[in-house]
């Protein structure tokens, strides 16, 4: 991608490097219609071999793109995620991401800034304390897994339909692009950057965002499956083309929304 | 459709006198749910491995799709044949009067005495038009199982913009419980439903050429 940097401010550059390499899918995953040993009827029922065929794969991905509009004329700005009381946090909240704790980024808070992007009047970026500076948000809403778990956190931050009022952000743009320290990143909707429960998050339950929850800064979206919820976010570009993302590149659906 | 059916009574009253069982409608959507189903499973069953609700994960041969992302590929493309197709039947089944006509009444006497006769291996089926109680309890049962597995499926898909549906299940958690429910319903019905036609194979060619 053109728009990558040489080096991130407070990101170690070592492992930038070494996390680069887990953006290839593993060799397994790239045939992921292969050995569908229940569709071994179906195929002979149909006489032809519709597995491990790239016609399929093509036409699931079209679906899916397909379910992509639906999903985006399902979304209403106005209805909000569940909010839950103090005791139903799920405590401790689990970590989770494709490496282990100790190999998540470890991002220098005090050299760190948030670089800003794209369609933006005011590209200067911003450093943690001028962000702690900003009014803050607060939600306790649930968070789900594609793989089909959950766990109710509770997150503060700024609200990012304010923060991309005040950068000057073209909001008619289509996409808001997020990188990530580890190399992650991630693209999201206009209209779900600008409803009014996602948010720029800087606090996991009133503490600084501990590092296994994404320090120094996370995109919390509650309308929107966990992996579109990056965190360790370098970067944010205001955009109109889909730059796609980590898993949405490896076949998991683009709006993953809620 | 009824000009259809009527024109095929018709036409086979006069080269054969046995009677139409199935008509077109409920053979086409009958193959068509087969088929959506077993995809529906299938990766069902992948995408359950990835976050298992039970102590064991189904074996990866018999699940679709390889892993998640391939699995939620066929799982939300095969939903829409499913709830098409479901949809379709459940409309004519009504507006023909059908499931008024083979389903219903259903009367718990009835269903007694058929069962025991079934486990006798003495229940009839010289017509296979005619249902008998227990059939008519079956089937009923697994279009109330078919419903709620789309309702309960919805509802983990969408948990914030269905949420009142989500709620009507118990919450988030609580529906991805009945979502596997229903599934091990209809795997359940599919064990006896195939059994029972290998059994009586007319009622297999009644299903593909309607009488």
């Amino acid at each position: 991608m053109a728009r990558q940097r040489k080096s991130v401010p407070g990101v170690d550059p070592k492992l930038l490097l070494k996390d680069a390499g887990k953006l290839l899918p593993e060799p397994s995953r790239r045939f992921f219609l292969r050995g569908a040993a229940s569709l071994g009827a179906l195929a002979a029922l149909s006489g032809c071999d519709i597995i491990d065929s790239d016609t399929s794969e093509n036409a699931l991905r079209v679906i899916s793109t397909f379910n992509d509009r639906v999903q985006a004329l399902l979304f209403n700005s106005h209805t909000l995620a569940p909010e839950y009381p103090e005791s139903m946090i799920t405590r401790p909240f689990p970590f989770n991401a494709y490496y282990s704790e100790d190999e998540a980024p470890e991002v220098d808070g005090e050299q760190y800034q948030l670089e800003i992007g794209g369609k933006v009047d005011n590209k200067k970026p911003w450093t943690l304390p001028e962000l702690y500076k900003l009014p803050e948000v607060s939600q306790i809403t649930r968070h789900v897994c594609v793989e089909g778990w959950s766990a109710i956190g509770s997150w503060q931050g700024v609200r990012l339909s304010d923060f991309l009022k005040m950068i000057g952000a073209d909001l008619s743009a289509k996409y808001v692009w997020f990188q990530c320290a580890e190399g992650y990143s991630n693209t999201i909707d206009m209209p779900t950057a600008l409803h009014p429960q996602t948010q720029l998050t800087l606090k996991y339950d009133h503490q600084i965002l501990p590092r296994a929850y994404g320090f120094p800064i996370k995109i919390r979206i509650p309308t929107k499956l966990g992996f579109k919820n990056p965190k360790y976010v370098t970067a944010m570009w205001v955009q109109n083309n889909d730059a796609g993302g980590y898993w949405e590149n490896q076949g998991y659906n683009w709006f993953s929304g809620l | 459709m009824s000009t259809i059916d009527t024109a095929e009574q018709a036409a086979l009253t006069l080269e054969t006198p046995r009677k139409v069982v199935h008509p077109v409608w409920v053979r086409v959507t009958h193959w068509i749910n087969a088929l959506a189903m077993l995809i529906m499973i299938g990766s069902g069953w992948q995408i359950y491995n990835a976050s298992p609700l039970f102590g064991f994960t189904f074996p990866r041969q018999i699940a679709l799709g390889n892993w998640l992302a391939g699995a939620l590929l066929w799982h939300f493309a095969a939903m829409w044949i499913l709830m098409i197709n479901g949809l379709v039947y459940l409309v004519l089944g009504f507006v023909t009067g059908r499931f008024r006509r083979k389903l219903f009444p259903i009367w718990p006497s009835e269903v007694l005495r058929d069962l025991f006769a079934a486990l006798r291996g003495k229940l009839a089926h010289e017509d296979l038009s005619v249902y008998n109680a227990v059939q008519k309890l079956l089937y009923v049962g697994i279009m109330v199982a078919g419903v709620t597995i789309v309702l309960s499926g919805l509802s983990i898909w969408k948990p914030v913009q269905f949420q009142w549906l989500t709620s009507f299940f118990g919450g988030y958690n609580t529906a991805r419980y009945v979502h596997f429910g229903a599934m091990t319903a209809i795997v359940a019905f599919l064990f006896v439903h195939v059994t029972l036609a290998v059994l009586v194979p007319k009622s297999l060619r009644a299903m593909i050429i309607g009488r």
